[in-house]
């Protein structure tokens, strides 16, 4: 027990010193039909330089090319990573965490992902319109994760967080409070009806 | 690289692929960013060449410094302009830049400015901006405004600063740590996300704190918390508690165990998930604590979701390892996996079934993995092998459609490593199961027939050589043998000469016949098989008569070469050509270790004038440098073994000393490293006064004085024993350091004339039943034990009593023998209940010990254990068994 409560230690310090307790993101990829990068966001240092990372990249997309991501996200472990992965028409959603991190987890924030992409691109999730929208795309990325720590993982909450520009304190409390009415019922809809 | 994107898209223009970013290209956007200093601003353009610049980044284009350095400059600029989208892009554009610290100064006053702003979205931003670039002078500044966020109403804001102060936590710890009463106010937040996150910061501010952590945990475990997320925090930090207090409880009533198995309610599957994987990774778990986790588990392994099949299955397949009659429940349910769309689920399932299956339901399982197999990735193909084996060892009868299958899936097509793994897996079978051997061996020889693998061909080979002689009919391997030397490369015709030779040495009716063969060799167009066919032919007695070989020329030629590589290496190195020849009894044996102790402790390191010594020469050939070029040593003969250096002083005194024991035959040699850590003082005629009064059978019988020791630059002193020939004799030294000192003027170096006897005490010393043990590893532990024999073979059974744990148990032992733990079995898995430890090594007289430890918990806490020790020695045998009995 007391080596691998080393061994997992040692392997955070290399990465986060916080991921001994918190979830933790390694990165968020979202890719074309042929493996390119439509945006990436990478919050570990697994992949200093940008060839280990599209290495990494071209790597993830070949060995879940063959899947179909499409109904319900995928999961696998590759090198010690979990990856959580979707696909829409010609994009690749991707989350990496870390092999002990929780999947259900890395699997909310793929969710929240590809939920806030689906109403900022108002429904057309496809690589042309992620391109003409893809200050909201980095916007979205900015407000999911912030270094390696899930900010939110709620789709419709992080979509406002991009597009809301102006929000004040008030109309964006009650605004809230509409959403997140609006997201319960969705998930309750949703479970009823997978159940 | 832009350059070449727009050439490519070029190329492909049929395609009609549109994109925004088309032909873009880093430098004209660079150019376009001019837009930024514009005095009436274009937000809208603006925000569009940051897109442009960020998507550069992000498809990793890099800037160069001066690029770098004027965006930032540029887009400083647009802090001027009021468009809310535009400053959000800034954020951005700064954040991905990240400026030195000199630039951070020009932005640090808008963003400060927006930390204040009355808009939410701004203070949010800047919060997060402003912690990611910013360094601790700074962040003094800022505290006052950061302590305020946390406690913001809007959640939002209060998230950004609770997640900064998570990051400046690693680097401003001290400013964080003020920071608790916010934070904690924050804990009690109606948002989910920001109980999330300010319970992920608490905890990390108390995290070195046990008592605060624990005291976190109980009053939270009693309490709501609402979000999921922060549930699933405190599930972690309560299993860190649990497994902190978790050694003075008895299993079964364990505190927060309620906590944990409520969680298994929860209505969110992530804390489900989460409690039911803590469950399963508590220590020491008892069958009754994870069943309810183990059916919560079988829930979601017929979920509609992969994520939850796959979390589900993962974590059964972890359980399986330690609990198999636990999981068997699921069997059902797993089995259905098999034919999980998702690969990596049927395979966890596959595997979990492997391990927790009965003798009954094998020949089923194969059937359903032969149909499988086809179509997974090699690297599932290796972990089914390595579940095959394992299921091989547990039933050792169900050998035959065991190996039908791994011959079946060897034939088909596969990568390296696959093969190596199913070769390994036969390899493994064939020495464990005795009535495997000879099908193991004939698909082995028919898979080299046709094998690709160079190293796999020459591996199998020298497999062969050893165990094919002791077969019924060693010649039907002849033929398959000889095969190599038509149709392989060199390497493997080398190799399969050796085998030849071995079957040659080993069976005496197939020696003349073994003879033609390579003979037939000595033509070889390659110099290293003819070499090797001359070799055999000239010791084995071909070129004449046929004679019985003898065990000495078996030995040179296929014994065991127990001498580490590393060490012989630099022995030849340091062998100077002359008359005398190359003695390989003088390479030593002990195997180097690995610097751990020095990785260990970097930051313990003391600064300033108590430096320790800095290092004598540590290894053993410098060691043995050292002490043959003493004269009075010279007929000590070679020395055995070199200690560790043991510290005599405490750290930071006036004198450093420490000691490293050499072990000879019938001497020991104490080499005292001393250093003078004081500026102001030159020591002369230093010497070590050894009492041996509690060390009766070793007699002084030489002592080298330190003539000088002026500060800070180590010098040594020798003192000599005799002791018995051969014999572990057992001792305690006291040590008194004798000096006479001068006083230094530490500006002109210069000493005073008269000098003052003085002594100082040093720590005692012993001489410990490790000193005379080597640590020396071999290969193959079984076939070393088996071939040392029984005859000195000594068997004792000990109780240890009460110990911390099985691991803590295991490495004291291992320390106290001062052997080599040999094929990992140093580790202790976790929950283990028995486990046992190979050790190898060399005892002085250089006679070879290999023991076999087997541990097991009696009781909560009391450690019994059974001590083997087969030796080539009798007396060794037994002085290793008093060594335990007596540590």
């Amino acid at each position: 027990m007391e080596f691998l409560a080393t061994r997992r230690c040692l392997k955070y310090i290399c990465f986060f010193v916080f991921a001994v307790s918190c979830p933790s993101i390694k990165n968020i990829l979202l890719l074309d039909s042929e493996g390119k990068r439509v945006a990436v966001k990478y919050f570990s240092d697994d992949w200093p330089t940008n060839s280990s990372k599209l290495a990494f990249e071209k790597f993830v997309f070949t060995k879940t090319l063959k899947t179909n991501a499409r109904t319900e996200a995928e999961i696998t472990l590759l090198e010690n990573n979990i990856i959580i992965y979707k696909f829409a028409q010609d994009l690749h959603f991707f989350v990496t965490g870390s092999d002990d991190e929780n999947e259900i987890v890395l699997a909310s924030v793929l969710q929240g992902f590809f939920d806030a992409v689906t109403l900022l691109l108002r429904n057309n999730v496809d690589k042309r319109e992620a391109l003409e929208n893809l200050d909201l795309i980095l916007l979205c990325l900015d407000e999911i994760v912030d270094g390696g720590m899930i900010l939110e993982t709620n789709g419709p909450l992080i979509a406002e967080k991009v597009t809301s520009h102006t929000i004040d304190a008030d109309s964006s409390l009650s605004e809230q409070t509409l959403t997140q009415a609006w997201a319960t019922a969705r998930e309750h809809l949703t479970r009823t009806l997978l159940k | 690289m832009a350059q070449q994107l727009v050439k490519k898209d070029d190329d492909r223009d049929d395609e009609a692929e549109y994109s925004p970013f088309m032909g873009i290209e880093k430098g004209a956007v660079l150019q376009e960013a001019r837009v930024f200093n514009d005095p009436q601003l274009d937000a809208r353009r603006c925000s569009q060449v940051i897109t442009k610049l960020l998507y550069l980044l992000n498809q990793g284009e890099t800037f160069t410094k001066t690029e770098a350095t004027e965006v930032f400059f540029a887009v400083t600029k647009l802090f001027q302009s009021k468009d809310m989208g535009l400053r959000r892009m800034v954020y951005l554009m700064i954040k991905e830049i990240s400026p030195s610290a000199d630039e951070v100064i020009i932005v640090t006053s808008s963003l400060m400015k927006d930390m204040n702003s009355k808009i939410d979205m701004y203070r949010a931003n800047a919060i997060r901006v402003l912690c990611r670039i910013t360094d601790g002078t700074l962040l003094a500044q800022i505290e006052r405004y950061l302590k305020q966020a946390i406690v913001d109403k809007n959640p939002v804001v209060a998230s950004a600063a609770l997640v900064s102060g998570i990051h400046l936590l690693q680097t401003n710890p001290e400013i964080v740590k003020r920071w608790s009463n916010e934070v904690q106010e924050a804990v009690q937040s109606r948002a989910a996300l920001v109980q999330f996150h300010a319970l992920g910061l608490l905890h990390q501010i108390r995290q070195n704190d046990r008592l605060a952590v624990s005291k976190l945990v109980t009053s939270l475990t009693r309490g709501t918390v609402r979000s999921p997320l922060a549930q699933c925090l405190l599930i972690r930090y309560t299993s860190q508690v649990i497994r902190e207090s978790g050694n003075n409880t008895q299993p079964g009533d364990r505190p927060f165990y309620d906590y944990l198995e409520s969680c298994l309610r929860h209505k969110s599957e992530m804390v489900i998930f989460e409690a039911a994987r803590a469950i399963t990774e508590l220590n020491g778990v008892t069958t009754r604590e994870l069943t309810p986790a183990i059916t919560v588990l079988q829930l979601f392994l017929s979920s509609s979701k992969p994520v939850l099949r796959f979390a589900a299955v993962r974590t059964l397949n972890k359980v399986a390892m330690t609990h198999p009659t636990s999981v068997t429940n699921c069997n059902i349910d797993m089995e259905s996996l098999i034919s999980d769309q998702n690969r990596s689920i049927a395979t966890l399932a596959i595997t979990t079934l492997l391990k927790t299956g009965n003798e009954s339901s094998v020949d089923r399982l194969m059937k359903q993995i032969t149909n499988f197999m086809s179509d997974i990735a090699d690297e599932f193909k290796i972990v089914v092998v390595e579940a095959i084996r394992s299921l091989c060892q547990k039933f050792p009868l169900k050998y035959r459609s065991l190996m039908n299958f791994l011959s079946n899936i060897l034939r088909e097509e596969g990568g390296f490593e696959y093969k190596k793994a199913i070769v390994d897996s036969i390899v493994i079978l064939i020495r464990e199961i005795p009535d495997a051997k000879e099908t193991g061996l004939l698909h082995l020889c028919e898979f080299i027939e046709d094998c690709e693998f160079t190293y796999l061909s020459t591996q199998i080979l020298h497999f062969l050589g050893i165990e094919g002689p002791k077969t019924s009919d060693p010649s039907r391997y002849i033929r398959f043998v000889y095969n190599r030397v038509h149709l392989e490369n060199a390497t493997v015709r080398a190799g399969a000469v050796s085998t030849l030779a071995k079957f040659g040495a080993a069976v005496d009716e197939l020696k003349p016949r073994v003879f033609v063969l390579l003979r037939r060799c000595l033509f070889d167009s390659d110099d290293e098989v003819r070499d090797r066919a001359t070799l055999y032919l000239n010791t084995l007695g071909g070129d004449g008569s046929v004679v019985e070989t003898d065990k000495a020329v078996k030995d040179f030629l296929f014994g065991t070469f127990d001498i580490p590589l590393v060490n012989l290496e630099t022995s030849l190195k340091n062998y100077v050509p002359s008359e005398e020849a190359f003695d390989i009894d003088s390479v030593p044996k002990e195997v180097k270790s690995q610097p751990l102790a020095e990785k260990k402790a970097p930051g313990k390191k003391p600064t300033g004038l108590g430096a320790p010594p800095s290092g004598p020469p540590s290894t053993a050939d410098s060691y043995q440098r050292v002490l043959s070029s003493i004269p009075e040593f010279a007929n000590f003969g070679n020395l055995f073994k070199s200690s560790e250096p043991v510290e005599l002083t405490e750290a930071e005194t006036e004198y450093a000393v420490n000691v490293v024991k050499h072990i000879f035959d019938r001497h020991v040699v104490f080499q005292y490293n001393c250093t003078n850590t004081i500026p102001e003082q030159l020591l002369e005629n230093v010497i070590v006064i050894v009492d041996n009064s509690e060390a009766d059978e070793f007699s002084e019988v030489f002592s080298r004085p330190l003539k000088s020791l002026p500060y800070d630059s180590p010098g040594q002193i020798f003192v000599a024993f005799e002791k018995p020939e051969g014999v572990p004799t057992l001792g305690k030294f006291s040590n008194v350091l004798k000096f006479i000192v001068r006083e230094v003027d530490p500006a002109t170096g210069e000493a005073d004339d008269d000098g003052v006897e003085d002594e100082y005490q040093l720590e005692d010393l012993d001489i410990v039943s490790a000193d005379y043990t080597l640590k020396v590893g071999v290969s193959n532990f079984r076939n070393a034990w088996e071939s040392i024999g029984p005859d000195y073979e000594r068997e004792d059974e000990y109780g240890l009593g009460p110990r911390e744990s099985l691991a803590e148990a295991v490495n004291t032992v291992i320390n106290l023998l001062g052997l080599q733990p040999c094929e990992g079995t140093e580790v202790v898995p976790p929950n283990s209940r028995s486990h046992t430890c190979l050790l190898s090594g060399v005892f002085i007289g250089n006679i070879k010990v290999l023991v076999r430890l087997s541990f097991g918990l009696d009781g909560p806490k009391d450690v019994a254990m059974k001590l083997t020790v087969r030796s080539e020695d009798e007396t060794v045998s037994d002085a290793i068994h008093e060594i335990v009995a007596s540590g």
